[in-house]
């Protein structure tokens, strides 16, 4: 690797599958349980993380060393709500319907475990640079088991993808639908969100036994 | 050589086959397989899985077949075939030749699906985690058509049961570890799922849906729509929610509500068969009359409730729920899928309480809980379903604290002694 030495490299590939902060520390679950009924909505919500936990761990970083430790937590909070705020505002001036389907969740980002987490155990001990590389690489993580569960909850329950009918027309019973297909309303609620990311866990640890913990 | 020794050599020859589970299956379905067990003291019983499973199925199987004639009955009912049977269980009209063929083409594909599906996969992960298959699809596969309308989607119903089979039950580890019942957890993904297709007034008589698809065909076409009355096959329930109590209103409506002609799922509409059925599985031990007991007394317990509301004066007589209330406690129990959860599922042995205290409670609050939800649901008038399977989650609780409270107290009968 030329751009990331050896050890850098892990702090991204190893939060996308065998440290992910969704199915391995079970962290961030209520957004992904949320908001995942759309593609487009997990989308933003990942890029949304990605902002937030990338800046973030930069800013702490750079603070970790003023920072008394006793108000460490609501030195985090004051930086994790200002850069949702920033989200916030950027979602209701460039994306207004988006910003509504995505309602709280988006304030919420503030308290998202995977990002407070990510403070404490690694900002707060590590350079910028590295910092930097661990928010993107978790909040990856973190965008990859909502894009799959997105991807799934949008087909098989609205039956389009980013707002687009693939399947066919349910009313005029083209496509799929032709042939009796419905769409599965359990996929919208969500219940079955906490059954697809529990499926995706299942699928994980089976492939990797090293994951299962007894 | 006869064919039962033919497969227990042809089990003995492909030991270490991959697929072997597979064959055990049907071996084991259809002999005793001649396998002993050669070391340590060993205690027999007769009243094997198997044993257990295939009683349960026996009691099933006058629903099955009545819920095959009603169908039927229903369905000519409906489309104005035949005029309303006098007599009600005993009368000749109902039990006729062509109600049962017009029920059994339609109940028979869904008893093949549900266990042509729900076998596969049980063999698959048999295979994986090579072991031999477990018997308690059986019941399972035969509990699943007894509950769903009879126009339920072959495709759906193959959906549902995949779908409870692995997430209901293989994921815990097979038959014995599951928290859920298997059938009421298909059940419930298929009304979550497809709600249009398992709740309102056109699922219940087979026909009625596609009868209206039909009118709004014609409508749209701008034909005559002679010959096309939409069916109505509202159950009672649903009729009872909207306060509307004439389908309940004489004694004869009674009568039917407990032989079961009414529209309803294909198996839970006979309170009478699911009667004989309770009091067979009680007789050979395999149903938990404690569960049964309870669990009636707790429906007629909310009943009592909810008439004492009513007759308090406490609700107005326009509420939504007026309807439900009203209605007096004891027809709960005739009426909608009560008699039939509180028989088949509520007993399940493997998600039910265990200690005889725990039944008892969890009896009683499966019945609570279910006249509860059928009266405050604003979307679907019946509980059993949800009240049953929230209370498989508390059952390993209810055991607990069961447990806990005997070790207390026979703590301190031995401080007594000791002192």
């Amino acid at each position: 690797m030329g751009l990331l030495s050896k050890k850098d490299a892990a702090l991204i590939k190893d939060p996308l599958a065998d440290n992910n902060p969704i199915t391995i520390q079970v962290l961030g679950i209520c957004s992904a349980l949320a908001i995942t009924a759309e593609l487009e909505a997990s989308i933003v919500m990942s890029i949304s993380v990605l902002f937030v936990l990338g800046v973030g761990n930069v800013v702490i970083s750079l603070m970790r060393n003023i920072i008394p430790s006793k108000i460490r937590i609501i030195v985090q909070l004051i930086v994790v709500a200002t850069l949702v705020i920033i989200v916030d505002l950027v979602l209701k001036a460039f994306a207004y319907e988006l910003s509504k389907t995505l309602s709280v969740f988006v304030g919420l980002i503030i308290t998202n475990c995977i990002i407070m987490g990510r403070f404490e155990a690694f900002a707060l001990g590590n350079g910028p640079w590295r910092s930097f590389l661990d928010g993107i690489g978790n909040a990856l993580g973190y965008a990859v088991i909502l894009i799959i569960v997105g991807f799934f909850r949008e087909l098989l329950g609205s039956g389009t993808l980013l707002g687009i009918p693939v399947l066919g027309d349910p009313i005029e019973k083209t496509g799929l639908y032709g042939f009796g297909y419905e769409n599965n309303g359990f996929m919208l609620l969500s219940p079955m969100a906490l059954i697809v990311v529990g499926i995706i866990i299942w699928v994980q640890r089976s492939r990797n036994k090293d994951l299962i913990e007894d | 050589m006869g064919l039962k020794s033919n497969l227990h050599n042809f089990r003995e020859k492909n030991k270490d086959k991959k697929w072997l589970p597979a064959f055990s299956a049907i071996h084991t379905f259809l002999y005793l397989p001649n396998e002993t067990t050669h070391n340590g003291t060993h205690i027999k019983a007769a009243d094997d899985l198997k044993r257990t499973m295939n009683i349960v199925i026996m009691a099933m199987v006058p629903c099955l077949l009545f819920g095959m004639f009603n169908a039927g009955y229903q369905h000519h009912l409906a489309f104005g075939d035949i005029q309303q049977a006098t007599g009600g269980f005993f009368s000749s009209q109902f039990w006729t030749m062509d109600n049962f063929m017009v029920g059994f083409w339609k109940v028979l594909p869904l008893v093949i699906v549900s266990y042509g599906v729900g076998l596969l996969i049980e063999i698959l992960f048999a295979m994986k985690n090579k072991h031999e298959v477990e018997e308690g699809y059986l019941v399972t596969g035969m509990l699943v058509p007894l509950i769903v309308p009879i126009d339920t989607p072959l495709w759906m119903l193959a959906v549902a049961v995949a779908f409870g089979v692995v997430i209901g039950k293989e994921v815990f580890g097979g038959t014995g570890m599951n928290i859920l019942n298997p059938a009421l957890t298909i059940r419930a993904f298929l009304f979550f799922a497809y709600p249009t297709w398992m709740s309102g007034d056109k699922v219940w008589v087979s026909g009625a849906k596609g009868r209206d698809e039909a009118i709004a065909v014609a409508k749209e076409a701008g034909t005559s729509l002679d010959g096309l009355d939409a069916i109505s096959g509202e159950t009672i329930l649903g009729s009872l929610a909207q306060n509307n109590s004439s389908m309940l209103d004489s004694a004869g409506d009674l009568w039917n509500a407990f032989y079961g002609i009414i529209p309803g799922s294909i198996g839970e509409t006979s309170t009478l068969l699911i009667l004989l059925a309770g009091l067979f599985l009680v007789f050979t031990k395999i149903g938990s009359w404690r569960i049964m007991l309870s669990s009636a007394i707790g429906a007629l317990v909310m009943g009592l409730i909810f008439n004492g509301v009513v007759s308090s004066e406490w609700i107005s007589s326009s509420s939504k729920f007026y309807g439900l209330m009203s209605t007096p406690f004891w027809h709960h129990l005739l009426i909608g899928g009560f008699a039939f959860g509180t028989v088949f599922m509520a007993t399940d042995p493997v998600t039910a309480s265990q200690t005889n205290k725990g039944k008892w409670i969890y009896g009683f609050l499966v019945g609570f809980i279910s006249i509860m939800i059928r009266v405050f649901n604003p979307a679907y008038p019946e509980g059993v379903m949800l009240a049953i399977l929230l209370m498989n989650v508390f059952a390993p609780t209810i055991d607990h604290y069961v447990v806990q409270g005997n070790v207390k107290k026979r703590l301190k009968r031995l401080k007594v002694k000791t002192a």
